[in-house]
């Protein structure tokens, strides 16, 4: 189903991008019927959408595999290749600037004048008198209730260090990878995979206290929004990130990729790094400051 | 650029009947998945605009419930933005983009498959919202919270869900669009060679992959208020729906130069093959296009003048606005410039072309009115806005295209198109979309609301002329979908170049081009 067009890779036709359509559209009708609480029908297409999700991933990525160790691919589709992850990272950055922006917007600007300032006075005087412009806020109707916030240098701090430590082991792995050190490039990957889920961990317990103990849940008002958006996301890239690293793992355990080929994990530990890069912004803005 | 390619026998097993078309990876098939789908979409959307029209033939209601008025306005302008006007100039792109560079297609052809193919699905979700129960979407292309939040009915998660998808098409085809232009030049194709539609997609796609995900984060934010009980556009929370206008336009002003700067390029295709002279200013157009990117990032909040932003804040993107009128001043001075003492023909093309010059300067300077904030309090939301941005879309964009299809209309299909009916179908459209925006400024600037199925009688013989030159316009597309069906069929066949003062590598190839296009990759001087 392929053919090597000149030199450059052009394959021959795929099945496999309806297949992720369909699968998309599945998830989209399930998510939407699981959300508005529909009964079981949501769960049901929600699940036969992520099977199918899985099932192109596997085929698709399958493909380019074989085509990659079957040597189909010269310098310039690498290059291809790794324009298009650089591409697709930048896309990431701005989604979440999108957050990032909301949560600024919030903290300088919303809030305050709520709280009377600038332009806000009439609205304080007449709406919600006595309301003071206080971050964190859940706003002047107290939304959610009263809650207290995460402090910085509790688990936060220790999740800072735990990327930080996975940035170096997945530079450890890429070095060994690229000097054929095949025991060390798997020991750093595994290391790097293993921190990446503890991070998970510890995020989960981190959501668990808030919602258990601290009342610091969606509702929340803006404070509750912009946290669990941008550290939600960010977990949901990380475990990504996470399962991704895995693969490569397994795949390099399985003797792929060799010391001057190896796109797919660089592309991975270039997602990894954009994570922790999120992660450190978050780190400053959410939690310390 | 292209390492040196050396052509090995073609072996081909080329996909036949359904096949083809959904397992496609070819640039030219997926190029004309692409404009047939925004054809389709063009149609559905002006059916949309025709209902509207109807409506506001007379003062009074007539034909339809206020609240289907409200999901016709809201569906023309998504159909319209996502599914006609974007659709098509990516088909453009997927087309002519190899062509131009002298690459074998695009430089991931699988994914420019998905790209394409999530699109049906996306729209099919946004229209089948129409019989659900609380109909489709009614809050406006725009759809700004609480309207969209609080109070909107339960489709609109449909909606939300179908953006989403639209923007996983948008970012990677734009992704591809770029990795092609950088990496599968042909040697000697340096950037300050590449035809000027090739520069305007590059920056075209370079704007959708920075915008596109902050739409996605705002339908996220709109999809956890209405669902998960956050607060972002809730002011009782300390949240804004001002920020939810915000995040919406530093989106969607982008987005107006997303469906623009294709168009520009077209026409900068166009002109100086028709006015058989190079392009001036060729470096000012790339420039130009660049400075209109930039700048579309940092005049977003001139669509909420009236919203109550500090007198600061409206300076600053009053006279940021303003400035865009500099380098979009270049490109129509360019444009004019290269038809200056040319040896011009007035080809189908060519026509549309000079009509996109003059009525989008038009559609530009009424732009320039919206810019200065006090006088923007008055036409805010009225029909002086309508019919500016019907001028820069219809008579902008729209036109673009079909001067960009009647050009390459002859290398897609190897015939030639019906000259006669093409140079018809341009005075009737040129003059009934005259006849059906030009009143919309005076209506505006004497205070009709937009987006009102209802208005008072003083309105009412403008209304009457746009209504007339509405359905003209609407019917008179019909034709063009005739003439591109007779040039598919058959007709005069094309010659390798087409037009007479055609330049370029798209026209070195055969009409209609091989399969893959470029195998060897040219030599360009």
């Amino acid at each position: 189903m392929s053919q090597t067009q000149g030199a450059y890779y052009v394959p021959h036709g795929s099945p496999w991008p309806i297949v992720g359509s369909v699968s998309l559209t599945l998830i989209v009708l399930g998510g939407v019927n699981l959300i508005q609480s529909k009964g079981d029908s949501g769960l049901i297409l929600f699940g036969l959408g992520a099977i199918v999700l899985t099932v192109m991933l596997f085929g698709w990525f399958g493909a380019v595999i074989n085509e990659s160790i079957a040597g189909s691919y010269n310098e310039q589709v690498d290059r291809s290749f790794r324009i298009s992850m650089a591409w697709f990272i930048f896309s990431e950055v701005m989604f979440f600037a999108a957050f990032f922006g909301t949560l600024f917007y919030a903290r300088v600007l919303s809030v305050p004048w709520l709280g009377g300032e600038g332009d806000g006075a009439w609205t304080n005087a007449l709406l919600w008198p006595g309301f003071e412009s206080i971050w964190p806020s859940n706003g002047p109707e107290n939304v959610g209730g009263a809650f207290d916030t995460i402090g910085a240098w509790g688990i936060p701090a220790i999740n800072t260090a735990i990327l930080l430590t996975s940035g170096v082991t997945i530079t450890w792995a890429h070095h060994a990878l690229k000097a054929d050190k095949r025991l060390q490039l798997i020991v750093g990957l595994a290391a790097t995979v293993a921190l990446g889920f503890y991070f998970l961990y510890l995020q989960v317990a981190e959501y668990i206290h808030a919602y258990q103990d601290l009342n610091l849940t969606l509702n929340s008002g803006i404070f509750g929004s912009t946290f669990f958006m941008l550290t939600g996301f960010h977990g949901f890239h990380v475990t990504l990130g996470a399962l991704m690293l895995t693969i490569i793992l397994l795949r390099c355990i399985r003797g792929h990729f060799s010391s001057n080929d190896h796109f797919a994990f660089e592309a991975v530990a270039w997602y990894w790094h954009f994570v922790d890069v999120v992660w450190l912004g978050l780190f400053v803005v959410v939690y310390w400051i | 650029m292209s390492t040196a390619i050396t052509h090995e026998e073609e072996h081909h097993e080329d996909l036949t009947g359904w096949r083809r078309w959904v397992f496609a990876t070819n640039h030219k098939d997926i190029g004309t998945m692409y404009l047939w789908f925004s054809f389709a979409m063009f149609l559905l959307g002006g059916a949309f605009a025709l209902v509207i029209r109807a409506e506001l033939f007379v003062p009074g209601l007539q034909l339809v419930e206020p609240d289907f008025f409200n999901q016709m306005t809201t569906m023309h302008g998504l159909i319209m933005v996502f599914g006609a006007v974007m659709p098509a100039t990516v088909g453009m792109a997927n087309w002519m983009v190899p062509l131009m560079i002298g690459a074998p297609d695009m430089a991931l052809p699988r994914m420019n498959n998905w790209s394409f193919w999530i699109l049906p699905f996306a729209f099919s979700l946004l229209v089948s919202t129409f019989f659900m129960e609380g109909g489709a979407p009614a809050f406006g292309w725009t759809f700004y919270a609480p309207l969209s939040t609080t109070f909107a009915p339960s489709t609109t998660d449909f909606f939300i869900f179908g953006v989403h998808l639209m923007g996983f098409s948008s970012i990677m085809g734009s992704i591809n669009i770029i990795a092609t232009i950088l990496n599968l030049r042909a040697p000697g194709m340096t950037l300050m060679k590449l035809p000027l539609f090739v520069w305007t997609w590059l920056i075209t796609a370079f704007l959708l992959i920075a915008v596109m995900p902050v739409l996605a984060g705002a339908v996220t934010m709109m999809l956890m208020d209405r669902n998960f009980g956050t607060s972002f556009f809730d002011a009782a929370g300390g949240g804004d729906p001002v920020l939810f206008q915000h995040v919406f336009w530093f989106f969607g002003h982008p987005e107006v130069y997303i469906m623009i700067l294709p168009a520009f390029g077209i026409v900068s295709q166009i002109i100086p093959t028709f006015a058989r002279k190079p392009l001036f200013g060729y470096a000012s157009m790339v420039y130009a296009v660049a400075a209109i990117a930039f700048l579309s990032f940092i005049v977003w909040a001139h669509h909420m003048f009236a919203v109550g932003m500090p007198v600061a804040g409206e300076l600053y993107f009053m006279y940021a606005t303003t400035l865009i009128a500099i380098p979009t001043g270049v490109k129509v001075f360019n444009w004019v410039a290269t038809m200056w003492r040319g040896a011009m023909t007035f080809e189908t093309p060519m026509l549309f072309a000079i009509a996109f010059v003059v009525l989008f300067t038009i559609g530009g300077l009424s732009g320039l009115m919206l810019g200065v904030a006090p006088a923007d309090k008055q036409y805010h939301d009225t029909y002086f806005v309508v019919a500016h941005f019907h001028y820069v879309l219809v008579t902008g964009a729209v036109f673009a295209l079909m001067a960009g299809t009647y050009y390459w209309l002859p290398k897609w299909t190897g015939y030639m198109y019906d000259e006669r009916l093409g140079k018809i179908h341009f005075w009737i459209s040129t003059i009934s979309v005259n006849v059906l925006f030009f009143p919309m400024h005076f209506s505006g600037l004497a205070g009709m609301p937009r987006r009102i199925p209802d208005y008072a009688v003083q309105f009412a013989d403008w209304n009457f002329l746009s209504s007339v030159g509405g359905f003209v316009f609407g019917f008179s597309q019909l034709l063009f979908f005739y003439i591109v069906i007779k040039a598919i069929r058959g007709g005069e066949p094309a010659t390798n170049r087409v037009w007479e003062g055609a330049e370029g590598l798209e026209w070195t190839l055969s009409s209609p081009p091989p399969h893959h296009s470029f195998t060897v990759p040219p030599e360009v001087r």
